[in-house]
């Protein structure tokens, strides 16, 4: 944004296509906007943005490390490359690494079919996970009255983190430990169900893109997210409707 | 001259290969071109010196399996990996993060309520301690995952092979379709 927070109009270049963009955008908005196609997992429309998955990483000219489109705010005169063999190496990369990570069963998951993790493999054509696999063993949390939370499908893209602080106000969840040793928590490492903060709203359920949290009591067809009631809701509480 | 074709299961349900059988006539329309000299569906008991596409279904799950697969990999030219099992371990790993021999005392002894001693014969092949997907193992050509795959998506892919190209499955299949 400009020093006197006044919003100006820029030129820039995707894939060689001269676009404009405000300057109070990212890339990745503006990429979307003009329907260049970018990976994303833990960005969703309606949250902040904190670059955690590293699937939506573009080239721009002139820096030679890759970006993520979902923190890069877009400049004027910007070169930025969407797609090509190297970009698309570590998207794969990063995807497999993600499946590596934890137990991923989609055959009787309770996402299977309505899975952004599953679509996105097919989509950059994962057919099969280079690495091996580390099998870890995780447990499941199933105390809370209404939901569940399977830590063997967790990809840690903090979603349910966020729309919980950020749009619930309740802030349940937190990420605790590092590396590969990292896991979601509810209040300070209590079951789910015995968090008193938790409103039960299930915004977390219906963010999450894939099935670490569910509905209890559904079945795998009817397990779907709905989580596009968050751009509305952002939007309305901006303007105090 | 006919292309020589297998099929195999290791750990798997057979779905996989109910799903094979399931292309129907459309196996008759290609069966002048194919010979199918190995398969859980025909006689022969010893795999041949030389097949030009071997079929598996199933993870590598056993010390048998782990000499089959191997054997079977010297003897093929092009190796599918048919089915999530054969693909990622699917349900067969979900033992991988419980120690073996807890998983068979689980099963043979503390569950059972009848003779409830460790299984033990010289026929039982060992279990490995931890079931792997079959590109760990050996070089797999062709992936084509799901659970199971469909039998338009198992026919397109012989069918591609046969015509002397390897699938593109990328829109036809998925893990878990
Ligand atoms: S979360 Fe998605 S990718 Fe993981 S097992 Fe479930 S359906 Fe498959
Ligand atoms: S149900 Fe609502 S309040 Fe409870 S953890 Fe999820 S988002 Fe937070
Ligand atoms: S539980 Fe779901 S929303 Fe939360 S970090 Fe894991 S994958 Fe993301
Ligand atoms: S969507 Fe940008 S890093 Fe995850």
């Amino acid at each position: 944004m400009a020093a006197n927070g006044q919003i100006k109009i820029f030129t820039l270049k995707i894939d060689g296509k001269d676009v404009s963009a405000r300057s109070d955008q990212t890339v990745l908005q503006v990429c979307r906007e003009n329907e260049f196609f970018i990976p994303t997992l833990c960005h969703l429309e309606g949250l902040s943005n904190i670059g955690a998955c590293r699937l939506c990483m573009v080239e721009v000219a002139g820096q030679r490390k890759l970006l993520p489109a979902c923190t890069t705010m877009v400049s004027e005169a910007m070169e930025v490359t969407t797609t090509n063999d190297k970009l698309a190496h570590y998207r794969k990369m990063t995807l497999e690494l993600i499946f590596s990570e934890r137990n991923h069963t989609c055959s009787v998951c309770v996402s299977n079919n309505h899975c952004e993790l599953q679509f996105l493999s097919q989509k950059l054509g994962i057919n099969h996970i280079r690495v091996p696999y580390r099998f870890p063993k995780f447990a499941v949390d199933a105390s809370h009255p209404y939901f569940i939370l399977d830590h063997n499908r967790c990809i840690l893209c903090t979603r349910c983190v966020r729309v919980c602080d950020e749009i619930e106000g309740a802030h349940v969840w937190d990420v605790s430990g590092r590396g590969i040793q990292a896991k979601v928590i509810t209040e300070l490492n209590q079951p789910w169900g015995s968090a008193d903060t938790c409103t039960q709203c299930g915004k977390c359920v219906n963010v999450c893109p894939v099935g670490a949290l569910s509905e209890k009591g559904r079945s795998v067809a009817e397990n779907t997210k709905r989580s596009g009631f968050l751009p509305y809701l952002t939007a309305r509480r901006k303007e105090k409707i | 001259m006919k292309a020589k074709i297998a099929t195999t299961w290791l750990d798997g349900c057979s779905g996989c290969h109910m799903s094979f059988l399931d292309i129907d006539e459309r196996l008759l329309a290609i069966a002048d071109r194919i010979e199918l000299v190995y398969s859980p569906l025909v006689d022969n008991k010893v795999f041949p010196d030389y097949v030009d596409v071997t079929i598996v279904e199933g993870a590598v799950a056993s010390v048998d399996d782990l000499a089959k697969i191997k054997k079977i990999r010297k003897h093929t030219k092009y190796l599918i990996a048919l089915g999530d099992c054969a693909i990622n371990a699917n349900v067969p790993s979900m033992r991988n993060p419980i120690p073996v021999q807890e998983i068979i005392n689980r099963a043979y002894v503390e569950n059972a309520f009848i003779h409830d001693v460790m299984p033990k014969h010289p026929a039982l092949p060992e279990l490995l301690a931890r079931v792997m997907p079959i590109h760990e193992v050996v070089p797999v050509d062709v992936f084509i995952p799901g659970c199971p795959p469909s039998n338009d998506t198992i026919f397109y892919a012989v069918a591609e092979l046969l015509d002397g190209r390897i699938p593109d499955l990328t829109n036809k299949t998925r893990f878990g379709a």
